[in-house]
């Protein structure tokens, strides 16, 4: 069965490789590489990941201007059709400030850049990104940013638990973010953003593996029933 | 009346006989312009006018050495990749001291910044950061500040940049009050086919700035860092560049695109001194010459001189040489990447340096006194014996017995020496790249992107012991990457070094200088450990903080080795209950503790005395590939070598590693001081239970002493079997209150 993803690259992301290098470890197809000046992404696909690192460099908040980048309007489109967006760390943050994921994500409350293996519960493991967890297990995947301090405001923060949006949690004290949210999802449940970087844990030379299932879990999502 | 008055000689930082020197070269007065460039091109950190003597004598070279000192960075042959592709590790070390006092975020930033440009110039990708750290007494005054600071601005360049920060040391000492060391590493990738140098070739070939716009910043910094630190260095802040490692990540990848086709004839990066230094090293290293045209050159601002576009030390920059006709191609690549392109003059065979601004020519040098006629001294040094009645250091005398190895054990680890360096790395993204194989171990190892491969990396150095004894201490920086590359079953291959010292024309600064070369020198021969890379960082010498006045020598070290299959890197942390711990190198019974300069010393009794351990090369090679040949028969389950702290703290690290305690046997180790010796060549090891017999016969065969020490299990550290008495030694210590000691200096000192 192919698997046909695309990495967008933003001028500044450094997580594109690993993302790329992990989606054809898991999936056996080498992802597309789209830079962020392409306006357009090829109709179908069966995954969109934003990676990690500082686009643009971070300048004004991390993610904001990525945000505006031509792609972004088809990376929206596509996922207005249903079309999997992946977000991990800087791509979490190009989520929220383009509106298709709800928060902010601020600076951590120790002000350091955190950089350690972290332990997570998931919290939701209907997903299309999680189905190869179970509910409520705990894994470890590595976290490594400045800005994942993860905001809403009370009524947002109660919907998403309400409606199972929220689909990682820190087990650990990390970086200040309410209700110790990792990552969440859209309501349609076909966008996920997340500051832990599931591409950093997929063969076992990473020190542990659990990162693997959430790609896993997005072929297991296509394979016919 | 002429522009060049006395003052402006002075100010630009040259002697009388030097200025006389650029007279003859020129034969004739030269213009500010011209001042100016011979200042940087002769400063201590362009010219090493006061080490190039002794730097000669280095042994730089071993079959696997494909570049030794004199490029950007050092390159050794690490074999072939699963396609057959020849691959090359490029790596050097440099130091970002002087600017990283003044300024830490921006200082230690731009350090990282600039040794990335050196790899990625030669055609690498960067694989890996490391750094080496040295701060006064942590309740200076100003001293968490500069800690904060510099931690930030390495972790701040490099997590943005994308290249993992994977290893490294942090020392504290009151010596470093007024003149902290930063110093950066960084290891890259190439292929052996796509190695790129710097001499300029091709008269008439374009010569083209790639990166950011000049600005401003950074003006004379080269000048900065070759001089002491006087009271004024508040007002020195304007020298200290300012890094942006957005930029730079764009242009690593601008490099690596263009270096894909074959349109670069050379490449340099332009790091201290700017467009001078890259253009004079780039025409000298050319034999040819080089002409740029000023009007230009990418700019900041509106109205700069030559004069500052010359000496700016704006970061991110890189000029090249391209082969005739290809300029379009690169700039379309460039500006892909939203950088600056421009052809900013050519290649000349004229052996000057011409520049013309306007139209006129505003610098005409000759070449050959810029560089390889620069000045050259060869500074007087105390002899070895003058040189330890100048140190004064005591004799070590007699020393308080230890009964309760445990209460002296929570101290060292609790001390700023030995503390827990996790606040620090955990600012680092150390995973970028998913490669990283170990951080925190003797030596991080990060593999070799798609082959079975992996680089072990390590820096080191024991400034306390090169005070001591230069030669000695010397030779143990050496032998100590050499040891912590083998820990963890690489092969060591070669080193770069970063020589910080204090004013060399100090002749007892000059005679630690001489001696921790030679001693690096004799370790590296003995070794086949040759030193392909370095930098010279001379001044280190502060009266402005009323701090110690020159640094302790500190002669850091980064060492490479090469481990052929990742799946057999090896760890220090204790494996499973119930396996046999052994030493590997040393009698555990025996008097000939070495206890001088140690840290026990330091830590416990209070004082800084006696000889440092003495290194015995032969020794050192020959345990070190008994550990590697135990690691590739997998008859080892851990390994940690002996080296801050002793034995006992070589084991508490390799307990907290693991999660798992320790029962020494009684009567191992008959004196509790010996526990925290710090002789060299040692190495503690783990074997599966019954297999310590096998092993300690196999050392025997190979005229190594190896004893066994105890048995991992529990979870606390423990002198077990002997019934406890006033006279006798003991040691209970909880992991848990071992952990908690670890942990508590940082959290303390940067919580409160």
């Amino acid at each position: 069965m192919s698997f046909s993803a695309a990495v967008i690259t933003f001028p500044g992301s450094n997580c594109d490789r690993d993302m790329a290098v992990a989606l054809e470890t898991v999936t056996g197809h080498a992802p597309l590489r789209i830079w962020h000046g392409d306006a357009d992404l090829p109709e179908r696909l069966d995954l969109i990941a934003l990676p990690g690192g500082f686009s643009y460099g971070d300048y004004l908040r991390s993610g904001a201007l990525a945000a505006r980048s031509p792609v972004l309007k088809a990376v929206s489109s596509a996922a207005a059709r249903g079309v999997p967006v992946l977000g991990v760390c800087n791509g979490f943050q190009v989520l929220t400030e383009s509106g298709l994921l709800p928060g902010a994500l601020m600076r951590n409350e120790s002000m350091h850049f955190i950089c350690r293996d972290m332990p997570l519960r998931v919290e939701n493991a209907e997903s299309s990104f999680t189905n190869g967890f179970v509910t409520g297990q705990e894994i470890t995947i590595p976290v490594a940013h400045h800005d994942g301090n993860f905001f809403a405001n009370e009524e947002t923060l109660d919907r998403l638990e309400g409606e199972g949006r929220v689909a990682f949690r820190y087990l650990d004290s990390c970086n200040g973010s309410r209700r110790d949210i990792a990552g969440i999802l859209n309501a349609g449940g076909n966008v996920l953003g997340m500051m832990p970087h599931p591409e950093r844990a997929v063969d076992a030379a990473h020190g542990g593996t659990d990162g693997r299932i959430l790609f896993e879990s997005m072929l297991n999502a296509l394979a016919p029933a | 009346m002429s522009e060049i008055t006395p003052d402006k000689v002075e100010a630009h930082g040259f002697t009388p006989e030097e200025y006389d020197r650029v007279l003859d070269a020129l034969g004739r007065e030269p213009n500010l312009l011209e001042l100016g460039i011979f200042s940087v091109m002769w400063s201590e950190h362009c010219s090493y006018k006061s080490s190039r003597f002794h730097l000669k004598k280095l042994p730089t070279e071993a079959p696997w050495v494909i570049c030794g000192p004199g490029e950007n960075a050092g390159v050794i042959d690490i074999g072939e990749g699963p396609d057959g592709r020849k691959l090359a590790a490029i790596f050097k070390m440099e130091s970002h001291n002087h600017p990283s006092y003044i300024e830490p975020y921006q200082g230690a930033a731009t350090g990282v910044g600039g040794i990335l440009r050196d790899v990625f110039t030669m055609g690498a990708r960067p694989v890996a950061n490391l750094n080496a750290l040295r701060f006064g007494r942590p309740d200076h005054p100003k001293m968490k500040h500069l800690v904060q600071g510099v931690v930030a601005g390495i972790g701040g360049y490099g997590n943005c940049v994308g290249v993992p920060t994977v290893g490294g040391e942090t020392n504290f000492d009151p010596a470093y009050d007024g003149n902290i060391i930063v110093n950066a590493m960084t290891v890259g990738v190439a292929d052996q086919d796509r190695i790129f140098y710097s001499a300029a070739t091709g008269v008439g070939n374009p010569i083209v700035y790639v990166g950011s716009k000049t600005g401003r910043d950074g003006i004379h910094g080269a000048t900065m860092a070759s001089a002491d630190f006087g009271d004024d260095i508040e007002e020195k802040r304007p020298t200290v560049q300012v890094g942006d490692p957005f930029v730079e990540k764009l242009l690593i990848e601008a490099c690596l695109e263009l270096m894909a086709t074959d349109a670069i004839v050379a490449i340099q990066d332009m790091g201290a001194a700017g467009l001078t230094s890259s253009s004079v090293e780039m025409a000298t290293g050319g034999k040819t010459g080089i002409r740029l045209d000023m009007n230009q050159v990418p700019c900041r601002e509106e109205g700069m001189t030559p004069y500052e576009m010359m000496l700016s030390e704006s970061q991110e920059r890189m000029l090249m040489v391209l082969k005739p006709g290809r300029e379009a191609e690169a700039e379309a690549i460039f500006r892909k990447w939203e950088l600056d392109f421009a052809v900013i003059g050519e290649v000349t065979d004229t052996q000057r340096m011409e520049l013309v601004f306007g139209g006129e020519t505003v610098c005409d040098i000759p070449l050959g006194p810029l560089a390889e006629k620069a000045p050259e001294y060869e500074r007087p040094y105390l002899s070895r014996e003058d040189y330890g009645i100048w140190a004064n250091v005591e004799p070590l005398g007699a020393l308080p017995e230890v009964t309760d190895i445990g209460a002296d054990l929570l101290k060292l680890m609790a001390s700023p020496a030995l503390a827990s360096r996790r606040w620090i790395s955990q600012q680092y993204d150390s995973q970028v790249g998913a490669d990283t194989l170990q951080t925190g171990g003797d030596a991080a190892v990060v593999r070799v992107h798609g082959t079975r491969k992996a680089l072990a990396m390590t820096t080191d150095c024991t400034p306390r012991y090169c005070y001591a004894d230069p030669y000695e201490g010397g030779k143990q920086a050496i032998a100590e990457a050499y040891r912590n590359l083998c820990a963890v079953g690489a092969n060591p291959l070669a080193v770069t070094n970063c020589l910080n010292f204090g004013n060399p024309q100090r002749p007892e600064i000059m005679a630690q200088f001489v001696g921790c070369l030679q001693g690096m020198g004799d370790a590296c021969r003995a070794l086949d450990f040759p030193i392909v890379s370095g930098n010279v960082s001379l001044y280190n010498e502060s009266k402005a903080t009323g701090g110690g006045s020159a640094i302790l020598p500190t002669p850091a070290i980064g060492g490479v080795g090469i481990i052929e299959d990742h799946a057999g890197v090896m760890t220090m942390g204790f494996k499973a209950d119930g396996e046999e711990i052994l030493v590997v190198g040393r009698k555990c019974a025996g008097s000939t503790a070495e206890l001088g300069q140690s840290v026990w010393l330091r830590e416990v009794a209070g004082a800084k005395a006696g000889s440092p351990p003495s290194v015995d090369l032969g020794h050192e090679r020959k345990a070190g590939e008994f550990i590697r040949s135990l690691i590739d028969n997998r008859r080892v389950t851990a390994v940690h070598d002996v080296s801050d702290g002793g034995l006992i703290v070589t084991v508490a690290e390799m307990a907290l590693a693991g999660g798992i305690g320790a029962a020494l046997e009684a009567g191992a180790i008959s004196a509790g001081k010996a526990y925290f010796a710090e002789d060299q060549g040692v190495y503690a090891i783990t074997v599966p239970r019954g297999t310590g017999d096998t092993v300690i016969s196999i050392a025997a065969g190979a005229g190594l002493v190896c004893e066994k020490l105890g048995t991992t299990g529990g979870d606390a550290i423990t002198l077990a079997g002997r019934p406890e008495g006033a006279d006798t030694i003991r040691c209970s210590v909880s992991l848990s209150d071992l952990r908690e000691a670890h942990q508590r200096f940082f959290r303390d000192w940067m919580d409160s």
